[in-house]
């Protein structure tokens, strides 16, 4: 096999003019000729939902999937601090250009420019179509649209709900769906998971879905499948996202033949309240939007155990302030994330754990009072103290960098179907948009984009050449998928071990964190390479998996995820060995600056790397798009 | 670390095998569980423990565990979600206990929510209610700029208050009547409060009104169990705006 050079299908032309053009070289499905199309979306969450009512409303035939009870639970809905667009409403000096400088930038010049202009465009669009489903944005007086800072940025762009934008904005895109579902034309199965994606003709046509109340797996045939289905953050066992978030529909496509994108890039998010125990199951993050008024800081003194009321103001260290003096407290999350782990290795790390620092109010306080404070962040601090017994209005937060958001994930060309035809992935399942670090409220952005704004058009283009066949599932692919799928899980029941998968699950997360967390080595690599595949092979002789398939049982949905991420951790790992540079999230030991800030090495890794899975025990193929940054020049990032 | 496994805790849990069996209480002892942990990781701790033993884990729905996908949710010592004011289940602390408490744990109880398994429930009808029409019907596309639609401060205020509803069921539960008229009012008072809701308002209120009747959920009888026990804190005066909202529609809509 060789390696491939990727075409990332970029339209010609100039950068501002590229979507609208390829928009209206796309070829049209007559509107009386959609209903002859069945589209398939996994995935309720932003992406998803957008996706789903949009091509509804077009016309289309859909069937959506979620594993929750319910569309309205999917994890976008634990977003909390906003979501950007270039409206510059604040006359602050914003643009579409300046939000797509400052996500390449942000991204460190590791995203395809061509998606991220895109996205910057119609991110004035999403805060439109929001209002008009009665998103409750925060508000004026004047009844104007409010607006906020986050890091990464020196303008005002965020829009925000309270602490909840996410909840908000899934609950629009959830209510446009639900709409869809009254007038018949989408189709919701909740409570089910994809476990398998049918190809026939090497296009995608398909998928199996297992029931996670009976246990029954069903096939289902569509002319087009697109994967919504978040990112693989739980990788690292503790992390910011759902306990049912998971790679399994983007990793089962991948074993199919789809290319995995740079699956090395992972976000740490910096202000996570920190571990308490052993027996913890998830970590939460506390919103970015806090760094707006908090200040950052540790004792100057290494282990000054003290009281953080009780040190004072000289002896205390706001390293983010001190180092990067233009953007401060509101640095990206890589930065953040990573100058918190150095004063934490450099002992100056404060609470009984020594792995947290301080996010302190006291100031914002003093200047706004304490109800200002509260009206901005009052559900977030109630959060706090919930979960720590402790007042963030008296004392400072404690916090500490977590797993958050994974830049990775399949890969798609401009149109965002992935090297599979008939596969399309949106949102954070895909890899395109954030590069090797996705900027705050970003996110929330990039998902209503796909869904709302790119997907209705470019399955047009791919519909438009593709002619329904009456496809059914009685066809021997989608047999033989079934077939794969039951094996599977009667293999995972047949182990009759001793371990719980959970224990298997810390096993993985721990080798994750250590070695493919906030900073990388060849050492720790070649380390994480050889102990993944042991705890893998641990995992298929000794799990222990009670009860049967055909009924309600947790252990086995958890089991049947956590065997994919045993696989992909190991691709994980390869990936950053395989790319020495620095970049984003990706830290390389072996490649920083004096000071340690990240240091990319563009001759030779200004490209995505895609992965093709091999079969199992051999290793997979890395192919390469090649970046080229025509209108952001290439240039060290500094926040200085 | 800060653990301190010094509790020992004796729990109740519901166990029922599947909606068509007959469920029953059951008796189960925990030791060794910190203080620091949430209610969801004792129950984990106290899985992790039955699966060792040879036992059948509890199934009980939870996904985010930050309090805001409405997931998860169970009596607790008769109060759903807990002892806690404005908490769900899941962010619920251990520390609200003591060493040697009696803990009883049951589904969220309702003809209208069949029992999955243990302490899971179906809740499907809430999706069918904001089917009814718990929605703004404007497609993609057609939305004019943000800034055309003007909303007052207030009237925003409120109408997040309302739209903070995570849809967990817990005010059905706690009523005796297991009325649904927290939840649709909340939906309702969301869009009623926005001018985007207005041109559909009494379609709105009318057919989720009557979805909710036709679903079997009781009607409210004023005890306000729904407002106690919601973690959003989500206020009965948007049962008083439903009513008002159903009235006007019942008495001055076309279709009536």
């Amino acid at each position: 096999m060789t390696i491939k050079k990727l075409d990332g299908k970029v339209p010609g032309g100039s950068i501002q003019d590229s979507w609208n053009n390829h928009r209206f070289k796309l070829k049209l499905v007559n509107p009386a000729n959609k209903r002859k199309y069945r589209v398939i979306v996994v995935g309720t969450g932003l992406a998803g939902a957008s996706a789903a009512a949009s091509l509804s409303e077009l016309g289309y035939n859909v069937d959506a999937f979620c594993i929750q009870d319910s569309a309205r639970r999917a994890h976008s809905i634990a977003a909390q601090g906003g979501i950007n667009a270039a409206k510059n409403y604040t006359n602050d000096g914003d643009s579409i250009w300046r939000l797509f400088y400052d996500t390449v930038k942000g991204g460190d010049f590791r995203a395809r420019e061509a998606n991220v202009y895109r996205l910057a465009q119609v991110s004035v669009n999403i805060i439109d179509q929001c209002v008009a489903q009665g998103v409750p944005f925060a508000r004026d007086y004047g009844g104007y649209l409010s607006n906020r800072s986050f890091g990464g940025a020196q303008v005002s762009r965020t829009f925000y709900a309270r602490g909840q934008t996410g909840q908000q904005l899934l609950l629009g895109a959830y209510s446009a769906l639900m709409k869809e579902t009254a007038l018949g034309k989408v189709t919701l199965h909740t409570r089910s998971e994809m476990v398998n994606l049918v190809m026939v003709g090497g296009k995608a046509r398909g998928i199996i879905v297992r029931d996670v109340v009976t246990g029954e797996f069903t096939k289902h045939v569509a002319d087009a499948v697109i994967l919504a289905t978040g990112g693989y953050g739980n990788v690292f066992y503790l992390s910011t996202n759902a306990k049912a978030s998971n790679a399994s529909a983007i990793w089962r496509a991948h074993k199919k033949g789809a290319y995995f994108g740079n699956p090395c890039y992972t976000q740490i998010h910096p202000t996570c309240i920190p571990v308490h125990g052993d027996n913890q199951s998830k970590l939460t993050l506390m919103s970015e939007s806090l760094r707006n008024d908090g200040r950052v800081w540790v004792p100057s003194k290494v282990g000054d155990k003290r009281n953080a009321n009780e040190i004072s103001e000289a002896e205390r260290d706001y390293y983010l302030e001190r180092i990067y003096p233009s953007f401060g407290n509101l640095v990206p999350r890589d930065v953040a994330s990573r100058n918190a782990k150095l004063q934490a290795d450099q002992k100056k790390g404060v609470g009984p754990s020594g792995m947290a620092v301080y996010l302190d109010f006291r100031d914002a306080i003093k200047r706004d009072g304490v109800n200002v404070v509260k009206e901005k962040y009052g559900n977030l601090f109630d959060m706090y103290e919930r979960i720590t017994a402790e007042n963030p209005y008296q004392v400072p937060m404690r916090i500490y960098p977590a797993s958050h958001y994974t830049m990775g994930g399949l890969w798609v060309d401009y149109n965002l179907m992935s090297n599979i035809e008939g596969l399309f992935v949106l949102g954070e399942a895909n890899f395109s948009d954030h590069g090797a670090n996705r900027l705050g409220a970003s996110a929330l952005m990039q998902g209503l984009a796909d869904g709302y704004f790119v997907i209705p058009y470019t399955i047009g283009g791919y519909f438009a050449d593709y002619k329904p066949d009456g496809l059914k599932t009685d066809h021997p692919e989608f047999e033989k998928a079934m077939h794969e799928s039951t094996d599977h899980f009667k293999r995972i029941l047949q182990v009759k071990g001793k371990r719980t998968v959970d224990d298997f699950h810390r096993a993985l997360g721990k080798i994750m964190w250590d070695d493919v967390g906030m900073s990388r080595s060849a050492k720790g690599l070649g380390h994480a390479l050889k102990e993944i595949p042991a705890i893998r092979e641990e995992f298929w002789r000794d799990v222990r998996i009670p009860g049967t398939g055909q009924e309600v049982n947790v252990e086995l949905e958890k089991a049947g995820r956590l065997a994919d991420f045993l696989e992909l951790g190991e691709l994980m790992a390869l990936d950053a060995l395989e790319r020495p540079e620095s970049c984003g999230g990706h830290f390389r030991e072996e490649s920083q600056t004096k000071d340690n800030e990240a240091m990319r090495d563009d001759e030779k890794f200004c490209h995505v790397a895609a992965w093709e899975w091999q079969g199992e025990g051999t290793k997979p193929l890395r192919h390469v798009e090649e970046l080229k940054f025509e209108n952001v020049k290439l240039a060290q990032r500094s926040y200085k | 670390m800060s653990d301190q496994h010094n509790m020992r805790l004796s729990l109740k849990i519901w166990r029922q095998a599947n909606t068509q069996s007959k469920g029953q209480m059951v008796d189960y002892d925990l030791d060794g569980v910190s203080p620091e942990v949430s209610f969801l990781e004792m129950m984990d701790q106290l899985n992790e423990k039955l699966i060792k033993e040879g036992k059948d884990p509890v199934a009980f729905d939870h996904d985010c565990r930050e309090g805001i996908c409405g997931m998860c949710g169970v009596v607790i010592n008769g109060q759903a979600h807990g002892p806690e004011k404005e908490t769900t289940t899941c962010q619920l602390h251990m520390r609200k206990f003591k060493n040697g408490d009696t803990i009883v744990i049951e589904p969220f109880r309702a003809k209208t929510f069949p029992v999955l398994k243990d302490l899971m429930i179906n809740r499907s009808a809430f999706d069918e209610m904001i089917k009814a029409g718990g929605f703004v019907t404007v497609n993609t596309g057609q939305a004019p700029d943000a800034h055309t639609i003007l909303v007052p401060k207030g009237d925003a205020e409120l109408s997040m208050d309302a739209a903070q509803c995570i849809g967990c069921a817990a005010c059905v539960a706690s009523c005796k009547n297991a009325s649904a008229m927290l939840f649709v009012s909340a939906k309702i008072s969301h869009f009623a409060l926005l001018p985007q809701g207005q041109a559909e308002a009494q379609t709105r209120v009318l057919s989720m009104v009557e979805k909710m009747d036709e679903l079997g959920f009781g009607n409210c009888t004023n005890e306000a169990e729904c407002e106690a026990n919601c973690p959003k804190n989500i206020s009965i005066s948007n049962i008083a705006r439903m009513n008002r909202q159903y009235l006007c529609a019942a008495a001055t809509h076309p279709s009536k």
